[in-house]
């Protein structure tokens, strides 16, 4: 029992020597979309960097970007870009925030399995979320209420999909608020009738609804390759913001992520990784 | 000689002990006097700051509002709007039609397993259910939250053909449970210290069992079951974890419980994590927060007051 004792403290003490000799911490904090990729980006780049620390977490693009304005981050996540707002409160505190898209995220339209409707417009979409169709025969299903679920309101999911989507109007107020995207699949997947969004990494149990930005468009099935390719109406880019151009191991860090490696990885675990070209663009010199 | 000495070193002990002592309970007291002054200063530009003012003042939380032109007013709770609207009436509604599902459902349970208790069940019997009851009161609410979110709400949807899953029954029954043990303690408390002269008046007046309870301890321990009912309403409207996850957060005025609600305390936990530090959104929510602290506050005062009143009068001080 001692002996353990003693042999943990005495690893601890050499863990925090280590990190006092290494000296290079990196703190990410941020979206909640991108806290996954984010770890997993940052276990593999501590694998093959010895001395390089990084510490990921969450709390939602908001809090990522509070943190980069009160200089408590090196790094701020987020899954939309800062508002007007933030850019001028950034100005005001003397930060320089500066933006890399290093993945993208499609937003997936999710529908009970038993749903018999499959497609939908951006027109439809945004009547059922604004409340002006309630009910799913007048979209092709069945004689019942559509019952929404969507995200709480300080998700940078809710407000992409309101920009995007709703084109700023206001959420219907019978919209049930889920906190996280898996309260909103699960919400759906028991629900015959429910509908609910978010990034499709998450879909488990649940079907995607086919999109079509135009009437009578074509209808297109969110996937890696149609996100990737810029087909799915609905997705947007993910991004790293810094406190000014990133330098040294900074510098690094993201070009890595972009680098064919880091890439990978995102695909790996269901992100949308870039295109070649637009990830070889986004490289910081 | 020695033994004054004794007797000046333990008066000074004593003298320690006791400012101690006191210390302590005022340090209780200054975080509770500290924590109301924190939260009335953030809600406070509500009134002082012109812009947030402008924005979210004290008419725009209460009356109907124009939001766009040419609509008709209504109320609506959308903060995170290009109009913000902080109506508080949707949530009012959500938070009370939630606690009165609670008290409906905890109320005759907490009440009737009391008159078992200390009316009918033996010494073995009592001893066994007090505690598991009370044990209740240790669950913690994110675990009754979870059981509504996943199971209960399935079950009254399938039984009820409900439309929405998650709605005020659900979060007012999950409520419930976790205003049973106080309601129960409470109450199982005033029947108890019922002085026993007016049980054995009744039995020797050859009432039974049955009717010495209904007749005589009941009405006697009445203002402690009222008492214990208004401190569940208190547990009620302040409980969070548990409405923000079965209640479906949706801020709608209806008069329907099978309507998802959203209530003060699960906005607060909700939105409060993200808000512009300082803003309108920011403020009416420590808004938000001083007015529950202000009802449970009340709430609870009352509550005690009345069961201090009863205490004296079953003590013969009154």
């Amino acid at each position: 029992m001692k002996k353990t004792i003693l042999i943990t403290g005495f690893a601890l003490v050499l863990m925090s020597l280590s990190m006092l000799i290494a000296g290079t911490t990196i703190t990410i904090k941020g979206s909640d979309t991108l806290v996954r990729l984010g770890q997993r980006w940052a276990e593999e780049y501590m694998k093959v960097n010895d001395g390089v620390v990084i510490q990921v977490s969450g709390g939602g693009s908001g809090t990522g970007i509070a943190a980069l304005l009160n200089n408590a981050t090196d790094i701020c996540e987020a899954s939309r870009d800062m508002k007007e707002k933030e850019y001028k409160k950034a100005k005001e505190l003397g930060i320089a925030p500066y933006r890399v898209s290093v993945a993208l995220d499609g937003i997936a339209i999710f529908l009970n399995e038993k749903n018999k409707v499959t497609n939908l417009t951006f027109a439809q979409l945004k009547g059922i979320y604004t409340g002006s169709i309630t009910n799913w025969k007048e979209v092709g299903g069945n004689d019942v209420q559509i019952i929404l679920y969507g995200r709480e309101n300080n998700s940078g999911t809710y407000a992409f999909f309101k920009e995007h989507v709703l084109n700023e109007e206001d959420y219907s107020e019978y919209t049930q608020t889920l906190p996280g995207t898996a309260a909103v699949v699960n919400a759906v997947s028991k629900d015959v009738n429910g509908i609910g969004y978010g990034g499709i990494a998450w879909a488990k149990g649940v079907k995607y609804a086919s999109v079509a930005k135009e009437d009578g468009g074509k209808y297109i099935e969110p996937s890696v390759e149609t996100v990737s390719n810029g087909s799915y109406p609905i997705s947007r880019d993910l991004y790293w913001f810094f406190n000014g151009k990133p330098t040294g191991e900074l510098r690094k860090l993201v070009n890595w992520t972009l680098s064919e490696t880091g890439q990978k990885i995102a695909a790996e675990i269901d992100y949308v990784p870039l295109s070649k070209e637009r990830a070889d663009a986004n490289i910081v010199k | 000689m020695k033994r004054l000495k004794f007797k000046r070193k333990s008066r000074l002990r004593e003298f320690i002990g006791e400012k101690f002592i006191a210390i302590n309970a005022l340090v209780a007291l200054l975080a509770i006097i500290l924590i109301f002054i924190f939260i009335f200063k953030e809600a406070l530009p509500i009134f002082t700051n012109p812009e947030i003012r402008q924005e979210a003042g004290l008419d725009k939380m209460i009356f109907k509002q124009v939001y766009y032109e040419g609509r008709d007013p209504k109320y609506a709770w959308q903060p995170n709007s290009d109009v913000p609207k902080y109506s508080l009436l949707p949530l009012l509604i959500g938070t009370i039609k939630a606690a009165i599902i609670a008290l409906l459902f905890a109320t005759p349970l907490g009440v009737g397993a009391a008159i078992f208790s200390s009316e009918f069940a033996g010494k073995r019997t009592r001893e066994f259910i007090k505690p598991i009851i009370e044990i209740l009161a240790g669950i913690p609410s994110v675990v009754l939250g979870f059981f509504a979110l996943m199971i209960l709400a399935t079950i009254l949807q399938k039984t009820l053909g409900l439309t929405f899953r998650l709605n005020a029954l659900n979060a007012g029954i999950a409520l419930g449970l976790a205003v049973i043990p106080i309601i129960f303690t409470i109450s199982e408390d005033a029947m108890t210290s019922v002085p026993s002269s007016l049980r054995d008046a009744a039995t020797a007046l050859g009432a039974n069992r049955w009717e010495v309870s209904m007749t005589t301890i009941l009405p006697a321990a009445l203002p402690g079951i009222a008492a214990s009912i208004v401190l569940g309403f208190g547990r009620a409207i302040g409980e969070t974890m548990i409405v923000l996850m079965a209640s479906g957060n949706a801020a709608i005025i209806s008069a329907s419980f099978l309507d998802s609600v959203r209530t003060f305390s699960a906005t607060i936990a909700a939105e409060l994590a993200e808000v512009v530090f300082g803003g309108a959104h920011y403020s009416v929510l420590f808004f938000i927060g001083s007015l529950l602290f202000v009802f449970t506050f009340l709430i609870n005062l009352g509550g005690d007051m009345v069961l201090t009143r009863i205490k004296a009068r079953i003590q013969g001080k009154i």
